[in-house]
């Protein structure tokens, strides 16, 4: 339904199940990729089962200018500038306030709050020019409900929503969209290991009854990515299974 | 008209989409030539790009009009 024949893609944690997820379905409907993430043998494996269109662009979100960099690299690597891109980096280093290291508190920032900020300010000027472009954030449920253990995580993707909100606005003019997707609980290797009773607290909370998967996350990118989305701008949409209705 | 002068009206006249008879040394780029805050960011990019120079953000404040911008960039390059 969606074609994105010609554009160009960056996504970042491409290593991951969300962001792997997320650069299947984007080249899947035409765009070359520009894959980024910290591990380079497994963004190799990615591109080689991708093949054409795919580009290793590996990149460490906690070394400013090697975030600086990022987008030059993935447009070179592409053979023109990031049109589409998708900041789905992101870690946590849980714990409860009273307990949470400052190193914990500026890690999270930098790497989920920040270099979203540089990239983003890197890769708008040539889609200015180019009077098109699709940002779009990936931050979380708990960026807007909060979450016991995860202040600095949950600070960290409310900022991403205030962030692109603000962008948004200021660049709507030039056919420029700027949106956020909140996953709820997604199915990973972290949640494969939970036991049953585990999984049974969780459901309990999720009116669809199951855990989202990445791929559910992936056709958010990609709707919000299409020219038909070109209207959509400023917002958050959330993919939870009705966890929240917010 | 100076080299400068010249580039300038040819970005001016690119950039806003403009006639080039609008391009006057006193035309501001708002007022005069309908520009958008965001289109007088661009151009002070373009401005930058195009003669290798820095306009730092308080600079970029007093180009106001075109003639502003020539004579802001004749003293840089």
């Amino acid at each position: 339904m969606f074609d994105l024949t010609g554009k160009r893609a960056l996504v970042t944690g491409a290593t991951g199940g969300l962001g792997g997820a997320i650069a299947r379905q984007l080249h899947a409907a035409g765009a070359h990729v520009a894959l980024s993430g910290t591990r380079a043998e497994k963004l190799e494996g990615l591109a080689e089962e991708l093949g054409k269109g795919a580009f290793v662009t590996p990149c460490d979100l906690s070394d400013g200018d090697a975030v600086d960099n990022l987008a030059a690299q993935a447009s070179e690597a592409m053979g023109g500038h990031v049109d589409i891109f998708v900041s789905n980096a992101g870690l946590t280093r849980d714990g409860l306030l009273m307990r949470m290291k400052q190193e914990d508190w500026d890690l999270v920032q930098k790497v989920n709050l920040e270099a979203y900020f540089r990239l983003t300010k890197a890769c708008l000027r040539p889609m200015m020019k180019a009077r098109w472009g699709r940002i779009i954030g990936i931050t979380s449920v708990v960026g807007v409900t909060g979450n016991p253990g995860q202040a600095n995580y949950a600070a960290s993707k409310a900022g991403m929503i205030g962030f692109t909100k603000s962008i948004a606005q200021e660049v709507a003019s030039r056919n420029i969209t700027a949106n956020c997707i909140a996953p709820g609980f997604i199915g990973s290797p972290m949640t494969d290991v939970l036991t049953d009773a585990q999984k049974d607290a969780i459901l309990v909370k999720i009116p669809a009854g199951a855990l989202g998967t990445s791929d559910d996350i992936a056709a958010a990118a990609l709707y919000l990515s299409s020219t038909e989305a070109g209207y959509v701008t400023g917002q958050t949409l959330h993919v939870n299974g009705g966890m929240a209705m917010i | 008209m100076s080299d400068v002068a010249a580039r300038v009206k040819k970005m001016v006249v690119e950039h806003l989409d403009v006639e080039e008879s609008k391009v006057t040394e006193n035309a501001h780029f708002i007022d005069d030539l309908g520009a958008d805050s965001l289109d007088t960011v661009e151009i002070i990019m373009a401005f930058e790009e195009e003669f290798d120079i820095e306009i730092k953000e308080d600079e970029s404040e007093n180009i106001q009009t075109v003639g502003d911008a020539v004579k802001f960039i004749s003293a840089k390059v």
